[in-house]
C-alpha cells in the first residue's frame, strides 16, 4: 500500500492548520514547498509540547528514585546488591514485552470511537506514580521488586500510546523534530532527577550515606517524587487531547489478528529487522562506559558522569538531528546514527587516550542516541496506519529493546571469553555490516504514508 | 477534561504545584528536623567527652576504638572506652570515619567528604595520634577495612555502581596498601585466580573483605558466577587461592587457626541469609556460632576465643559478642557503635 509521499500529498492535517487559519510563516522553512506553510505551532503542535511535559516531569521523579535506590538499598536496608543487576535486566525485558500490550490496548476503540492513547497512556503514567509513595512502606527485597516491576508495567504500557499520539499530532513532515522535541524535553527531566534528588537528601538535612538504618532522608525523595510523578499525570489528563489528528476517522476496531498482521506491511517489517539487527550489534550503556573508563584511561571517580555527558549531547542534538531526519529521511538518519556509534567504537578501539577522547566518545554516543531514538518512532510511525500506530510503534521499539537486552547477555559472554577489547572489536564488525544492510534495505525511494 | 476552558485548566494545576508543593516540602522539613535531633544526646545514652585517642599500646588495659553512633555532637566520631568497660564512657576523638580498623599503630579510616549536590568517598591512613598520613580517593561507598596486625598493610573495600556487567548492577573494589612505601595495589581484581587448582577468568569477579595473616599473606572473599569463596592471597606473587565455598567477609583470629566468616544459609530469607560461622584451616571444618540472627559484618576477634560483631540498633547499630567454639549465647556489648578495633 504505497501512497504517494508526503510531500507531495495532502497528508491528514490537524484542525488548527486548516486553510485561512493563520498567515505563512515568514521564515520558510529549508524544505520549503507546503511545509512551510504550516506555522511553527504546526510544526511542534501543543500536543507534542504537553507530552514532552509528561515526561519531563515523570522523568524527574522517576529518575530521583533511580539514583538513590542503590544507595538506599545499600545503606539505608543494608542489603545485599548480588542479584540485583539481574533482576533490573529481567524486569527490562518484561517491560518491553509490556509495550506491546500497551500498543495495542491503545489503538482499541473507546465507546465514543476514538482510540484510547490517552486512557492507556493515563493508566502506565498512574501506575508508575502510585509506586512511589509505595517505596515508603516497602522495606524488604521482594516487596521493593514487585514495586519496581509495577513501575516498570507503567513503563511499557504508557510508551508506545504516548509515541503514537506523537506521532498522530504532527503532521508527517515535522515528526522527526516533533520526537526530537520530545525525546530533548525527556532527556532534560532525566538529568535533572538525580540533582533533585540529591538536594532532597542534602536539604533532609543528613549526610547522603545514611547508613545505620535511617530512611527519613529517602522518604523525603520518595516524597518528592510521588508528588512529581503525581504532577506529570495531572498535566497529561489536563492538557494532552484525548483525540488527535488521522485518529477520529477510523470506524473499525483493529484486533490482536491486524496487530500481528503488521508485519505484512513491508516498510514495517524492513524497519522492525533493521531495528533488531542493529540492537544487537549496540553494546549496552554500562559496557561502553566501562570501556570507556578502561581504554581511555578515565579516573574512576569520574565514571558516575559518563551518563551525563551521553545525556547532555542527546538533549543538545535531538532536536536540530530531529529536524535533519525530516529533511533526508529518517530511515537514512537512523541508519547514519549507527554510523555515529561505529565511529564511537572506532575512537575506543584507536590508541587515544584521555579526557579529550573520552569527550569526543561521550558525543558521538549521544548524537548516536539523538539520531536513532525518536528517529525511529519517526520512521516508524511512516509506515504505520494511524488506526494501528501504538501496536505499530510497540513492534519496532519491543524488537530494538528486547534486541538491546540479547545483546546485553551476549556481550557479556564474549567479553568473558575474550576480553573487553576483542569483544568490542567484534561487536564493531558486526555493527558495520549491519549498516551496510540497513543502509541497503532502508532505503527512501517513496515514504509509506497511510491516511 | 478536553471540555474544560484553558483557563480551569491552568488553575487546576496552579492548585495542585501548590498542594504537591506543600506536601512535598513537608516532608522534606520533616526529615531535616529528625535529622537535626541527632544533633542532641539521648537520655539513656553513654556519656561522650571530647580527649586523646591513641592508636598505641596503652599503659593499663586494651581499648576499643569505634565509631560511635549515638546522637550528639560527637556522632560518627573515632570513640575509645576500655576494653574491660566498653559500656562506659566514651572518649572522643574528632576524626570522623564511616568505617574504622587499626593494628600495630596505623589505622585506616574510611570518610565521606560531603560535596555541594555528592558525596566523594577517601581512605585515610592514620599514625597512632590518629592524624593522617595519606589519603586516597575511593570510588563508591565504604564497607570493609583491615590492617595487618604489624601495622604495615591497610586494605579497603568499597562499592562501586556502574562498574559492572548488566544495568545498575553493583561491584566492589578492594585495594590494598603498603604504609612503609605506598605501594597501592588498587585492585585485587588483577591479581591472577588459582580456583581449584586451575586459573581462572572471568569478567564478574568481585572481592572484598580482605583480612591479614601477616604483611604478605591475607584471606578475603572472592565472588563469581554467582558463588561465593574464601581465597587466601600472597601480594609478591600476585595470586588469589580459593579454599573454601560460600565465605563472605572472613576475619582471621589471632593466632592464624580459624576464619570466623558470614554463611549463606540455604533456607533462610533473601534479604536475611546470613549466620556467624567459624570455620578451622586445618581441618576446614565449620562450627556454627550461638548468634542466630543475621549477620552483615566483618567480625572482630576478641581473643582466640570470642567474637565481637555490629547488628541494626536503635541508633543504627550495636556491638554485640559470642563465643567463637559455636557454645554459650550471644550478648549485647554496647550500643550505638559499629566498626570496632581492639588497641593494645
Amino acid at each position: 500500500m504505497y501512497v504517494a509521499d508526503s510531500r507531495r500529498s495532502k497528508a491528514p492535517v490537524a484542525p488548527a492548520t486548516a486553510p485561512g487559519h493563520g498567515p505563512a510563516s515568514p521564515c520558510q522553512e529549508a524544505d520549503g514547498g507546503h511545509g512551510g506553510r504550516a506555522a511553527l505551532r504546526a510544526a511542534v503542535p501543543g500536543a507534542v509540547v504537553a507530552l514532552g511535559a509528561v515526561s519531563l516531569v515523570t522523568d524527574i521523579s522517576s529518575e530521583m528514585v533511580s539514583a538513590v535506590l542503590p544507595l538506599y538499598l545499600l545503606t539505608g536496608l543494608g542489603l545485599s546488591p548480588l542479584g540485583f543487576g539481574l533482576l533490573d535486566g529481567l524486569q527490562n525485558g518484561f517491560s518491553a514485552l509490556v509495550r506491546l500490550a500497551g500498543g495495542h490496548l491503545a489503538d482499541r476503540r473507546g465507546g465514543d470511537g476514538a482510540a484510547r492513547h490517552k486512557a492507556v497512556a493515563a493508566v502506565g503514567y498512574g501506575l508508575s506514580a502510585l509506586c512511589k509513595p509505595l517505596l515508603l512502606f516497602a522495606h524488604t527485597v521482594p516487596l521493593i521488586g514487585a514495586v519496581i516491576a509495577v513501575d516498570r508495567t507503567g513503563k511499557g504500557l504508557r510508551t508506545a500510546p504516548r509515541d503514537a499520539m506523537i506521532s498522530l499530532a504532527t503532521e508527517p513532515e515535522h515528526r522527526g523534530r516533533a520526537f526530537g522535541v520530545h525525546r530533548a524535553m525527556d532527556t532534560a527531566g532525566a538529568l535533572l532527577g538525580p540533582l533533585t534528588a540529591f538536594l532532597v537528601l542534602r536539604l533532609a538535612g543528613g549526610p547522603l550515606l545514611a547508613d545505620g538504618g535511617e530512611r527519613h532522608g529517602y522518604d523525603a525523595v520518595f516524597t518528592v517524587s510521588a508528588c512529581i510523578a503525581a504532577l506529570g499525570v495531572l498535566v497529561l489528563l489536563l492538557f494532552v487531547p484525548s483525540r488527535l489528528g488521522g485518529d477520529a476517522t477510523s470506524t473499525s476496531a483493529p484486533s490482536l489478528r491486524d496487530g500481528l498482521s503488521l508485519l505484512r506491511l513491508p516498510g514495517l517489517r524492513r524497519l522492525t529487522l533493521c531495528a533488531v539487527l542493529l540492537g544487537l550489534t549496540t553494546v549496552s550503556d554500562s559496557f561502553l562506559y566501562l570501556l570507556v573508563q578502561r581504554r581511555l584511561g578515565l579516573a574512576t571517580d569520574l565514571f558516575p558522569l559518563l551518563p551525563l555527558g551521553t545525556a547532555a549531547a542527546f538533549l543538545l542534538l535531538a532536536v536540530p538531528l530531529g529536524a535533519l531526519a525530516d529533511r533526508i529521511g529518517r530511515r537514512r538518519l537512523f541508519t547514519a546514527g549507527h554510523a555515529v556509534l561505529l565511529l564511537a567504537y572506532g575512537l575506543l578501539l584507536s590508541p587515544l587516550h584521555g579526557l579529550p577522547a573520552t569527550v569526543c566518545v561521550l558525543v558521538l554516543h549521544g548524537a548516536f542516541y539523538a539520531a536513532t531514538d525518536g528517529v525511529l518512532a519517526a520512521a516508524a510511525a511512516d509506515a504505520v496506519p494511524a488506526e494501528q500506530r501504538g501496536a505499530g510503534l510497540a513492534l519496532v521499539g519491543t524488537g530494538q529493546a528486547l534486541a538491546r537486552f540479547a545483546c546485553s547477555l551476549l556481550f557479556g559472554a564474549l567479553w568473558s571469553a575474550v576480553g573487553g577489547t576483542t569483544a568490542l572489536a567484534w561487536s564493531a564488525g558486526a555493527l558495520a555490516l549491519c549498516v551496510l544492510g540497513a543502509a541497503a534495505v532502508l532505503r527512501e525511494p517513496a515514504r509509506e504514508v497511510s491516511s | 477534561m478536553n471540555q474544560l476552558r484553558n483557563r480551569t485548566r491552568v488553575l487546576i494545576l496552579l492548585i495542585a504545584v501548590l498542594l504537591l508543593g506543600a506536601v512535598g516540602t513537608g516532608a522534606v522539613l520533616h526529615a531535616a528536623d529528625r535529622t537535626a535531633r541527632r544533633d542532641q544526646a539521648q537520655p539513656g545514652a553513654p556519656a561522650v567527652d571530647s580527649g586523646d585517642v591513641s592508636l598505641q599500646k596503652p599503659t593499663s588495659g586494651r581499648q576499643l576504638v569505634f565509631r560511635n553512633m549515638a546522637w550528639g555532637p560527637h556522632r560518627d566520631e573515632l570513640t575509645a572506652v576500655p576494653a574491660d568497660r566498653p559500656d562506659g564512657p566514651r572518649t572522643a576523638s574528632g576524626v570522623h570515619c564511616l568505617r574504622f580498623h587499626a593494628a600495630g599503630g596505623t589505622g585506616i579510616c574510611l570518610q565521606a567528604e560531603h560535596g555541594a549536590l555528592d558525596d566523594t568517598y577517601r581512605a585515610v591512613v592514620l599514625d597512632d595520634h590518629l592524624k593522617e598520613k595519606r589519603s586516597f580517593p575511593v570510588a563508591g561507598i565504604p564497607t570493609r577495612s583491615r590492617v595487618s596486625p604489624s601495622g604495615h598493610l591497610a586494605a579497603w573495600t568499597v562499592f562501586v555502581s556502574g562498574d559492572s556487567y548488566a544495568g545498575t548492577n553493583f561491584s566492589t573494589r578492594t585495594s590494598v596498601v603498603d604504609v612503609r612505601d605506598w605501594n597501592l595495589r588498587d585492585n585485587l581484581e588483577s591479581f591472577d585466580i588459582v580456583k581449584d587448582g586451575r586459573p581462572y577468568q572471568a569478567h564478574d569477579v568481585n572481592i572484598w573483605g580482605v583480612t591479614f595473616a601477616d604483611d604478605n599473606t591475607f584471606y578475603a572473599t572472592l565472588a563469581t558466577a554467582g558463588r561465593t569463596h574464601l581465597v587466601r592471597g600472597d601480594l609478591a606473587s600476585r595470586t588469589l587461592t580459593t579454599l573454601h565455598d560460600n565465605v563472605e567477609c572472613p576475619s582471621l583470629s589471632p593466632d592464624g587457626t580459624r576464619v570466623a566468616y558470614k554463611k549463606r544459609v540455604p533456607g533462610l530469607p533473601d534479604d536475611a541469609p546470613w549466620r556467624l560461622y567459624v570455620l578451622d584451616l586445618a581441618t576446614m571444618t565449620e562450627t556454627p556460632t550461638a548468634e542466630q540472627r543475621d549477620i552483615d559484618d566483618q567480625a572482630v576477634w576478641t581473643d582466640n576465643g570470642a567474637l565481637l560483631y555490629a547488628l541494626p540498633g536503635d541508633y543504627g547499630a550495636d556491638l554485640w559478642t559470642v563465643p567463637a567454639d559455636g557454645g554459650g549465647a550471644a550478648r549485647r556489648v554496647t550500643g550505638a557503635a559499629v566498626a570496632p578495633a581492639y588497641v593494645g
